[in-house]
């Protein structure tokens, strides 16, 4: 059988067959490599744009040149913010092959507490844009720079960069008007724009730092760069450089600043004063203040919690956000109101019985002087502080025609041009409480109104806008911070800025402020231990005012109970009266000693600004003012 | 019938020995057994190969002095085979063949793991092999050796012999897994049966068949080989995983253009965006630097080579020689279209290099014995009168 086969092949027709396969073969051959070129020339001539650009892609990476963010000065040039170079520790993940592997490693290289560790491993997952890095540590220290060194080829996407940290060098007494830059955190991540923030790790998060944050930040730049398949930069392809943020210049005066902190110390309130020709702030305190250093390189969780719990609240900035009544300060304004109003003349008097009764009322609103002061006119209303004449004026007004008149001093607004996070506090009206408590008003209220209690809250900076109003005959600055923005000046006068108060009579000014001055210069004068040896002419206003707590749920311990409790001290003052140069408010919170106490920091205030004199005794100060409560206490 | 019948020496039809005295004189090409021709468009593909591998390894000449030499041993190799006579070849293959299987069996037991595939035989300190390249040659010759003898075109009992022959090593081979050299072993196979002129009917019915089977071959697949079909059908599905090789690749070959970026010039495989460059995806590089221009001037090459190994084999006297010839030279072509193919997105990822040109000695060695065998077949024809 095998041989049969063997016997039927056919040499000549297996030849023929194989050349016609083989021929066969060769058209396949031909068609599949027609198939390869036809793939080769759509990819390289029809496609060829399209992979150009994904090869561009590939290789030229664009980093941003974060801007230079600007400094703060004070009016005198003073650095209050600056930039300090400092070394941070970055992660792409994306270049990261391991995560868990790496960190554990970065975490014993840099020999971080185990607080610390985990505190890293957040931010490492925190959201961030593809192949941008990652901050994962500020501030590295020269032994931690030297082992990751080191160690930098265990730790592929981990760079060590060097950067600009903000620093301010009188944290705790800027920390509320300057306010603190922080991480810019996944929120604000959303709402910035990508391009100008790209490479930023920083953004002001209040105060000045963050009202002027634009100006401050300045313009990110770009470079494109050739990198390898691995994110190396191999070499600069082009770079447009970044435009540094303008650097500010603020109306604080450092000096008078760091005053008014040491006024304050060891007690909770606020100072705030403005130059009245300009609005400028110069000194803008709320007391106890807190270090925001420690925000820029990222507060530990322990000492954020200190702060937050603290009972004297540090972190809360009294100066534009405390509510505090304004008590008798408010008597020159509405005073003016009265006169605006032709409700009184500057020579009609009243006879003080010691109380006050509405038409119909046997109840008695009485004055602070229990036997009364007799007879009481504009001027003596305001030196001794009279509580009748003010409620016979609240109630011959109305609350309708006060609460106009005070909004005209700003009060129950937001007075300021570029405060961060201002509170407009409350100037109550009708309408107000209608809305509030739906109810109609009740004509005791106004009486309240009248002496600057009931409803009526103000903040420091609202009382001293009116002060600087006051002291110029009416016309309206908005109180401001920065003078000079890079080279540019602020607008004059700032937009927005309410109309000028006018009176028919210009000499009813006068007459407010010659009441004002016999309260420190008098001889009943309310703060007149305040006037003693003083060297110009200064108009002031004393106020105490009943607590009320900052929190609701706040736990008092015994002891401090009784401290809490009492009054605020307030006073509002400018001079020299011919030509103001400083209008001031001072709040002291639970001052006990009486509104003397608040005069006393409102005249170091003064002092320090007008007088050319050595430094101002601090301490001095302070001894007098202890006096002062000693004397009352014994009384 | 029996296997064993292959080994004996065995004349299909008488030959005349020409006589000494009326013996022309022998040129040079031929006393040496070598296809100047084929040698030269091979030598020609080997320079120019090397000049894209000096860009493609990144400018290393020590890569490029030691893909020389292992071209050098690769000639060596193939002028050797060359001087056996077709009558010897045929008497390797059982042998080589039973030697293959043994060694694939051997290390589906105790292989060593390289790159994730069980493919590599290592006697300790002497040899790593991989049996899978013997049995890229012994394939054919033996399917050859076996379908000459037979009465051609083929019958059904023919080819369910071949299939037996095929079937055990290229599902070795598959296993471990090396689905590339499977495919190149398979076809290599099924390339000496439809030159033996397997009838269209048949060639339809298993087509049919084949067709057939896929989904059963997707179900035997490993997790990553079906990935690289998905990722095959739509590389963006995951472009920084197994789309990444196929993603760079037909971005340097498109960025190229006409005339491509310069040799040494382009970014994707300079830059190191292109995955295995100098192996498997040398092409990309070839297409990024030269361009189309590059690209179709190494196709025309290889095209060449074809229709001269196509030519040679057709050439041949003997019904084994040809047989095998056609299916060496069609199996290079396979090489060129698979490499090229999955390089430039039109096929999926298989390890398959671009031959002559991709870093890599045993798979050079196993070619140029390959053209070896075809010169042998070509210079070892009796000569006829016409």
């Amino acid at each position: 059988m095998r041989k049969s086969r063997h016997n039927l092949k056919s040499p000549e027709q297996e030849l023929r067959i194989f050349r016609v396969r083989a021929l066969l073969a060769l058209v396949v051959v031909f068609s599949l490599t027609g198939l390869l070129m036809g793939r080769l020339a759509y990819l390289q001539v029809v496609q060829h744009e399209v992979y150009t650009t994904r090869s561009e892609k590939n290789r030229v990476r664009v980093e941003p040149l974060p801007p230079t963010r600007g400094l703060i000065y004070d009016r005198n040039g003073e650095l209050l913010a600056e930039n300090r170079p400092t070394y941070n520790l970055t992660l792409v993940r994306e270049r990261v092959e391991d995560l868990d592997a790496t960190l554990t490693r970065l975490v014993q290289i840099l020999e971080l507490s185990d607080e610390e560790a985990e505190a890293f491993r957040v931010r490492s997952r925190q959201r961030q844009r593809p192949f941008q890095p990652a901050l994962l540590m500020s501030d590295l220290d020269e032994g931690q720079i030297a082992r990751l060194a080191v160690n930098r080829h265990l730790l592929p996407g981990v760079e060590v960069e060097a950067q600009l940290l903000r620093y301010y060098p009188d944290a705790e007494v800027m920390a509320h008007a300057l306010g603190y830059v922080g991480r810019i955190n996944a929120e604000e991540l959303e709402r910035l724009d990508p391009g100008r923030y790209a490479g930023t790790h920083f953004i002001g998060k209040t105060g000045v730092e963050r009202y002027y944050e634009e100006a401050l930040h300045g313009e990110a730049g770009l470079r494109k760069v050739e990198t390898n398949a691995r994110g190396r930069v191999l070499r600069e392809l082009g770079r447009t450089d970044p435009v540094p943020g303008k650097d500010l210049t603020l109306t604080l005066d450092k000096e008078l600043q760091h005053l008014a902190y040491e006024l304050l110390d060891g007690r909770r309130g606020a100072i705030v004063a403005i130059e009245p020709a300009t609005g400028g702030i110069l000194a803008m305190v709320s007391a106890p203040g807190y270090d925001t250093n420690q925000f820029v390189t990222g507060i530990d969780v322990a000492s954020y919690q200190g702060l937050q719990e603290d009972l004297d609240l540090p972190l809360y900035n009294r100066a534009i956000r405390g509510h505090y009544p304004p008590g008798s300060t408010i008597k020159p304004f509405l005073a003016l109101a009265g006169l605006v109003e032709g409700v009184i003349t500057p020579d009609k008097t009243i006879y003080d019985p010691g109380y006050f009764q509405l038409p119909n009322d046997s109840r008695r609103y009485r004055n602070w002087l229990r036997w009364g002061h007799g007879r009481v006119d504009l001027e003596r209303s305001i030196a001794v502080s009279n509580n009748t004449y003010y409620y016979t004026l609240a109630h011959d007004l109305g609350i309708d025609r006060i609460h106009a008149n005070m909004t005209n001093f700003g009060f129950g607004t937001r007075v300021g041009h570029d405060i961060f996070g201002e509170s407009n506090a409350l100037m109550p009206s009708r309408d107000w409480k209608r809305e509030r408590y739906n109810q109609s008003w009740y004509p005791g209220e106004t009486l309240s109104v009248g002496i600057g209690q009931g409803y009526w809250q103000v903040t420091p900076l609202q009382l001293a806008t009116a002060t600087a109003v006051l002291a110029n005959r009416g016309d309206w600055v908005k109180p401001r911070l920065a003078r000079t923005l890079g080279d540019e000046a602020l607008p004059e006068p700032l937009p927005d800025t309410p109309d000028a108060i006018e009176l028919v009579n210009e000499s009813w000014w006068d007459r407010v402020f010659s009441g004002m001055e016999k309260v420190i210069s008098g001889h009943e004068g309310t703060a007149r231990r305040t006037g003693v040896g003083l060297e110009y002419r200064m108009g002031g206003k004393s106020g105490t005012a009943q607590v009320f707590s900052l929190g609701q749920d706040q736990k008092y311990n015994a002891d401090e109970l009784a401290e809490r409790l009492r009054d605020h001290a307030l006073f509002m003052a400018f001079a020299p009266i011919e030509e103001p140069q400083i209008a001031v408010a001072v709040i002291v919170e639970n001052a006990g000693g009486g509104s003397t106490h608040a005069a006393h920091l409102a005249r170091a205030m003064t002092d320090a600004w007008l007088l050319d004199d050595e430094e101002p005794d601090v301490e001095e100060i302070r001894e007098e003012m202890d006096e002062d409560d000693a004397r009352l206490a014994g009384n | 019938m029996a296997l064993s019948d292959l080994s004996r020496p065995w004349r299909p039809y008488p030959v005349k020995a020409p006589a000494s005295g009326m013996s022309r004189r022998r040129g040079f090409w031929e006393r040496v057994h070598l296809d100047p021709w084929l040698l030269g468009l091979l030598l020609l593909l080997m320079g120019a190969g090397l000049v894209v591998m000096y860009s493609a390894s990144g400018q290393r000449i020590d890569t490029v002095i030691s893909q020389g030499i292992r071209f050098g041993v690769a000639l060596g190799v193939m002028v050797v085979i060359a001087q056996f006579a077709p009558a010897t070849l045929i008497r390797w293959a059982l042998p080589a063949y039973l030697l293959g299987v043994a060694m694939l069996v051997a290390v589906e037991l105790v292989g060593d793991m390289g790159m994730g595939a069980q493919r590599w035989l290592v006697i300790p300190g002497v040899i790593r092999f991989q049996p899978s390249e013997l049995m890229k040659l012994a394939m054919p010759l033996m399917v050859a050796a076996y379908l000459s003898r037979r009465e051609l075109p083929p019958r059904a009992r023919d080819l369910a012999v071949c299939a037996l022959i095929v079937g055990v090593p290229v599902v070795l081979i598959a296993k471990q897994p090396d689905l590339g050299t499977s495919l190149l072993v398979g076809s290599s196979a099924v390339f000496v049966v439809l030159l033996a002129g397997l009838s269209w009917r048949i060639i339809g019915l298993l087509g049919a068949l084949a067709a057939a089977a896929l989904p059963l071959l997707w179900m035997n697949m490993h997790d990553y080989q079906r990935r690289r079909v998905l990722t095959f059908l739509d590389p963006n599905s995951d472009p920084l995983g197994a789309g990444w090789n196929i993603i760079q690749s037909t971005t340097a070959i498109g960025s190229g253009g006409v005339l491509g970026k310069g040799w040494m010039e382009g970014t994707q495989s300079q830059l190191e965006f292109l995955p295995e460059r100098h192996t498997d995806f040398i092409v990309a590089v070839l297409g990024e630097e030269f361009g189309l221009v590059g690209m179709l001037a190494f196709l025309l090459l290889y095209l060449l080579i074809v229709c001269r190994g196509l030519w040679l084999a057709a050439e041949a006297q003997e019904t084994f020689g040809r047989l095998l010839a056609g299916s060496i030279i069609l199996t290079f072509f396979i090489y060129v279209f698979v490499n090229v193919g999955m390089v430039s997105g039109i096929l999926p990822v298989v390890g398959v290099p671009l031959p002559l040109v991709s870093y890599g000695g045993t798979s050079s060695v196993t070619l140029m014995a390959g053209f070896g065998i075809l010169m042998a077949i070509h210079a070892h024809r009796r000569l006829l009168p016409r």
